[in-house]
């Protein structure tokens, strides 16, 4: 064709914003253009992704509009922008291409790490595939991203790949924009990539296949540190409780649960109830750890964690259980799969992942059988990732390291999902989610930090629409943790070129994360009620503003009156909220002890509902008979006994009762082994009193009262857990129906608006760690939704701690624009 | 209430108003006395409740809290002043013996009790008794001690098993159904201190003071606020880390159990005759011995290093292998468990 420019030819200058870079756009937008014949360019920036294209109206009309609809699967697309700009015509003969990379503004968000494909599987699969049993093979659908990135813009040289030279034909594949490896940065090849190695417990390398060498030394029951995409992982045979018995003890974690990992989802089906949510979940590119019931031949005796000698082998014992006793030393091909007891020990449930890098693929296979694979780390410390200090510090708990030489830059851990029934509970939002930007409800003003609570703790920053949830960093009372939290802010930082003027933080004087704020200089402090933010972060991750009914529930955070709350329903909207009603407080004898010892506060508890005599013959008390009366004495001295309406520690209290725990090694140990032994069957509720106060006063000594009776009775203790819940349901509801409709003619507390009560507000939000009580949020969710209430419940950020920091803040955003 | 407890907020107390309103170089380094040439100057006030408990009452605390004050200054303790407000009412045999444990008190620490003074306010004021001690001490010895002279490496000492005092006042209020055997730790540590001073090498400064910093940095009563608040000020002070491992940190069975049972961590109990010495490396031996070789400090252990990272920070190691980061408590502790 001639020089001369079409009729009805214009030309568009388009930026496309959100999680564009490293998921395969540009040759997305590419292959549209072509098939649209339309010239021009695309290319990535600080700011994601620029086009121009040139051509006939209608077609460029039709481009824009498919340009949102057939994204690829890993892009986000936040924002698209368009303007004419002039056309070229003639000057622009040279067709369709790709723009390299320009540096820019910095706001360029960074996509989560990414599951191997299906695509990469299979090359890792084929022997007569080049990647064959490629430990690293990756594409633009695929493999590290967040975990390797030092800077922006995401580009090969900003990554831990950058010491890694392409190979020629690797070259080749990153260049063609018609390949699945356009652009993919980690791409890579036996002959230019990382390479494993194994080594022995002392760091010095060991002979041989490394994979199958690493093999070996698992179906040998040793322990072997799995270099991952976040940090390190340690990983033993599940089926051996031998080793999974001596990575307890080499790890000092006594009895919480681990994940395991199986090959694909039907060798997670032979162990968990895998419906189609789970197998969603499982298979999703975020590879969460999804915690599923286990399917009942796998269900272990559950041991009541009792002082020894003490223990009643009558109320402990799983129906099941009897059956499967002796089936541990069956090994035929017919016999299913059996997970060692010491893998999630008195569980009926079990926390399943799909292999998500080739090693993990390879490593499956390799052992044919599930394996446990867990935090590399002591006790709470967050997650080694560094190749040195993997050495020094797991060097006394592994036998073998399988390792390789690509540097991983930040940690991630991996994340959790709970499924209670078809409900999605997120517990930990980490790797494959992290560093995400989840949408604020309204953008914030200035960039804010969050600093986020003290245990499971993360940090948020915000800039614009944008929050940044950090991957879960871990209990701050650790110093590697806290160190682990101030490098992640200042990387946070620079990744995502946000310098904070707010900051947000909570209330309690002594976590680590106030104290950190604190010292901050030159920002504006913003103070966020602990229960305040949960219901932020449940209302923010709906995308809502309020105002709600919240319902906060969990273990202590620090109230406005200077007492632990934790049973709390407040008026709220993202910028304050009221207390509008509360469980009755009770003292926590001896503090932090009380949290360990779940039998203190059913001394407390007790004391409270019988005015200091609880009736003879319950069997908590007998249990801890020598101990009783001291602990009821510090109670009542008040001595580190704070106050606290914690519905947290009254699960903690039932269970103890229940004689399912009296001492716990893990957070929400007693709570959910509570959970897991309830009797389903059971629709029986506990009354409880809600008394016409404000703030309203929820009564748990008739529950407590109630569960005593029970007991007394010799009513199972699966029954009494479950009248406890339908009970705690009944309460909650009638508390939220109060707070909107108001006490009626009850006394004159109706007409107060200050108290929140009668406020005619038809939403409720459930958030803090007590929702995570699959039990609990579905019946009660459901009560609320046939009392006419709409429900929000936690989507994408935990209900625990880990969501505290993005509820701080929604706070802060809201009181940024609110003020001024 | 959070003001008084020994931790941040004191400090935050004494920074924006004591100190603000007297700064001079003597005050500036909020020691636990003043030293000026040869003479070391003190004051403390004691209200406990109760006043009488297991192995002393607020008489010989306000005696040896104040000579300890002193000894940690390196000071030989010599004169006393004390002034006494009393409750109206308050009966004549307490106060009685009060005065005989405070004789008793200045006698073994070979003090005089030289000036004094009397008020007695209404009924309901005072519980019952508050005592101010004065002191004055002489140093014959031109080693400078300092909370801001700790060096990585040095070794830090702790005289005794610690939370004694602190633990036994908590049971004495009589509200813990509680029969275990603790006494009170009070006791004047200067001989202690005495003797520890010549063991590491006598004097090290020049004899007109030159701020020349012996073999033992710093020494320390830990009080209020107990060990932990101790090492922060010291790690603040000096700007170094101070690295505890726990399995060597003595604790008697029985405060270990009253701990356990009332949830505190006993590196923040009060003990009235317990000091922490931090020591250069290579002296650390002959102060433990020294220590070790006087009835008070029979059970001296070296608790921990200092270190130059984390500057400021006080890191405890579990026997689990964690490190656990021993801060400065704002007020009371409270959970920080979700
Ligand atoms: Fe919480
Ligand atoms: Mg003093
Ligand atoms: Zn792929
Ligand atoms: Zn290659």
């Amino acid at each position: 064709t001639g020089p001369v420019a079409r009729a009805g030819t214009a030309r568009v200058r388009i930026r496309v914003e959100g999680i564009v870079q490293g998921v395969g756009f540009r040759p997305y937008v590419h292959a549209l253009a072509r098939r649209l014949a339309l010239s021009g360019w695309v290319g990535n920036d600080g700011q994601g992704v620029f086009i121009e294209a040139e051509g006939p109206v209608e077609d460029l009309a039709r481009f824009q509009r498919e340009l949102p609809g057939q994204a690829p699967p890993l892009a986000v697309i936040d924002r698209i922008s368009a303007m004419e700009i002039p056309a070229l015509g003639a000057r622009d003969d040279r067709g369709f291409g790709i723009a390299g990379s320009r540096d820019g503004g910095r706001a360029t968000l960074i996509s989560p790490d990414v599951a191997t494909c299906a695509d990469c599987l299979a090359e890792l699969l084929d022997p007569a595939c080049r990647r064959y049993r490629h430990p690293f093979v990756n594409c633009t659908n695929c493999g590290p991203r967040f975990t390797i990135v030092r800077d922006v813009p995401y580009d090969r040289r900003t990554t831990t790949m950058a010491s890694f030279p392409m190979c020629d034909a690797c070259a080749a594949e990153y260049r063609d924009p018609c390949d699945r490896r356009f652009h993919a940065q980690p791409v890579c090849c036996p002959d230019c990539g990382p390479a494993l190695l194994l080594l022995d417990g002392r760091g010095r390398p060991k002979e041989g296949d490394p994979i199958r060498e690493a093999g070996a030394v698992l179906r040998s029951g040793g322990v072997v540190a799995v270099k991952g995409l976040g940090g390190y992982h340690l990983a033993v045979d599940a089926t051996r409780a031998a080793a999974v018995q001596a990575l307890r003890a080499r790890k000092g974690r006594e009895d919480k649960p681990f994940a395991v990992v199986v090959a694909d989802v039907a060798a997670a089906r032979e162990l968990c109830v895998v419906g189609p949510v789970a197998e969603r979940l499982l298979t999703a590119p975020a590879r969460p750890i999804v915690v599923l019931p286990r399917r009942a031949a796998g269900i272990a005796a559950p041991a009541v964690a009792v002082d020894p000698g003490t223990a009643d082998p009558g109320t402990a014992a799983h129906p099941t259980t009897a059956k499967h006793a002796d089936a541990e030393t069956a090994g035929g091909m017919d016999t299913p799969v059996r997970i060692a007891d010491a893998v999630a020990p008195g569980e009926n449930r079990l926390g399943i992942m799909l292999p998500y890098t080739p090693v993990h693929h390879l490593l499956a296979r390799e052992l044919a059988r599930p394996y446990v694979l867990t935090s590399g780390n002591i006790s709470d410390e967050p997650i080694v990732y560094r190749d040195g200090e993997a050495v020094d510090r797991l060097g006394g708990l592994v036998d073998a390291f399988l390792v390789h030489d690509r540097e991983i830059h930040a940690r991630a851990e991996d994340s959790v999902v709970v499924l209670a029934g078809d409900r999605e509970i997120p517990v930990r939002r980490s790797r494959g989610f992290a560093p995400r930007p989840l949408r604020l409800p309204r953008p914030v003003r200035r960039a804010v930090l969050a600093c986020g609570a003290e245990l499971k703790s993360t940090f948020c920053l915000a800039k614009g629409e944008h929050a940044f949830l950090s991957p879960h960093v871990g209990d701050l009372e650790n110093y590697e943790t806290l160190r682990a939290f101030t490098d992640g802010i200042a990387h946070f930082r620079r990744l995502f070129d946000v310098a904070p003027q707010v900051v947000a933080y909570d209330t309690h004087p002594e976590y680590l994360s106030t104290k950190y704020a604190l010292d901050l200089p030159g920002v504006d402090l913003v103070a966020v009620q602990h229960h305040h933010a949960h219901i932020a972060s449940c209302l923010a991750d709906a995308g809502e503003e309020g105002p709600v009914i919240g319902v906060a529930f969990d273990g202590t955070g620090y109230g406005a009156d200077g007492t632990l709350w934790g049973g709390e329903v407040l008026v709220a909207d993202l910028a304050g909220f009221t207390r509008a009603a509360h469980l009755a407080a009770v003292p926590m004898p001896g503090g932090a002890a009380a949290v360990r010892q779940p039998w203190r506060m059913a001394v407390a508890h007790l004391d409270a509902a019988f005015d200091g005599a609880p009736p003879e013959g319950l069997a908590v008390r007998a249990r801890n008979a020598s101990q009783w009366d001291r602990v009821s004495a510090v109670a009542r001295s008040g001595v580190n006994s704070p106050l606290t309406s914690s519905v947290g520690r009254l699960f903690d209290a039932v269970a103890a009762m229940c004689g399912f725990r009296d001492r716990v090694t893990f957070e929400g140990q007693a709570a959910v082994a509570l959970e897991q032994r309830a009797d389903l069957a059971e629709e029986g509720a506990y009354p409880v009193r809600v008394e016409s106060a404000a703030p309203l006063l929820v009564r748990g000594d008739d529950l407590i009262r109630a569960v005593a009776a029970d007991l007394l009775d010799g009513v199972d203790p699966g029954v009494v857990s479950a009248r406890f819940h339908n009970g705690l349901v009944g309460a909650t509801v009638a508390a939220c129906v109060l707070v909107r409709d108001g006490a009626g003619t009850e006394s004159g507390i109706g007409g107060e608006t200050s108290s929140g009560i009668g406020s005619g507000i038809g939403t409720v939000a459930l958030s803090g760690g007590v929702f995570q009580n699959g039990l609990l949020l579905g019946r009660l969710a459901g009560a609320l939704e046939e009392r006419g209430f709409r429900v929000l419940t936690h989507r994408r950020v935990p209900p625990n701690d880990g969501g505290i920091s993005f509820g701080q803040a929604a706070v802060a955003a809201a009181r940024d624009t609110a003020d001024r | 209430l959070a003001h008084g407890a020994g931790g941040k907020a004191t400090h935050t107390l004494i920074e924006a108003v004591f100190l603000e309103a007297f700064r001079n170089p003597l005050l500036e380094p909020l020691g636990d006395g003043a030293v000026t040439g040869t003479l070391a100057l003190t004051t403390d006030a004691y209200v406990v409740r109760p006043l009488f408990f297991p192995g002393g009452d607020i008489g010989d605390l306000a005696v040896n809290g104040t000579v300890n004050d002193l000894a940690m200054c390196g000071a030989t303790p010599r004169y006393l002043s004390a002034g006494f407000i009393l409750e109206e009412g308050f009966p004549i045999a307490d106060l009685r013996r009060i005065t005989a444990s405070m004789a008793a008190a200045a006698r073994a620490a070979g003090v005089w009790i030289v000036t004094g003074d009397t008020k007695v306010v209404e009924n309901g004021k005072a519980d019952g008794c508050y005592i101010t001690t004065a002191g004055v001490g002489t140093l014959d010895r031109g080693a400078t001690l300092s909370a801001a002279s700790v060096t990585p490496g040095d070794a830090v000492i702790v005289s005794g098993p610690i939370g004694e005092h602190g633990m036994t006042i908590m049971l004495a209020r009589g509200e813990l159904d509680l029969e275990a055997h603790l006494t009170s730790d009070t006791a004047p540590l200067h001989d202690l201190t005495a003797r520890l001073l010549s063991a590491c090498g006598g004097p090290t400064g020049g004899p007109t003071g030159g701020p020349i910093s012996g073999a033992v940095r710093c020494l320390r009563d830990a009080t209020r606020g107990g060990v932990a608040t101790v090492l922060n000020e010291l790690a603040t002070a000096s700007q170094v880390s101070i690295v505890l491992d726990e399995n060597t940190i003595p604790i008697r069975p029985d405060v270990r159990g009253a701990c356990e049972l009332l949830g505190i961590d006993p590196l923040y109990v009060a003990c009235e005759g317990r000091m922490i010495a931090v020591v250069a490396a290579g002296h650390a031996d002959a102060a433990l011995d020294a220590l070790r070789a006087h009835p008070l400090g029979a059970d001296a252990a070296i608790i921990g290093r200092a270190g130059d990272d984390p500057p400021g920070l006080v890191l405890l190691k579990t026997s689990f292998g964690g490190t656990r980061i021993v801060d400065l408590l704002v007020g009371d502790p409270l959970p920080r468990i979700c």
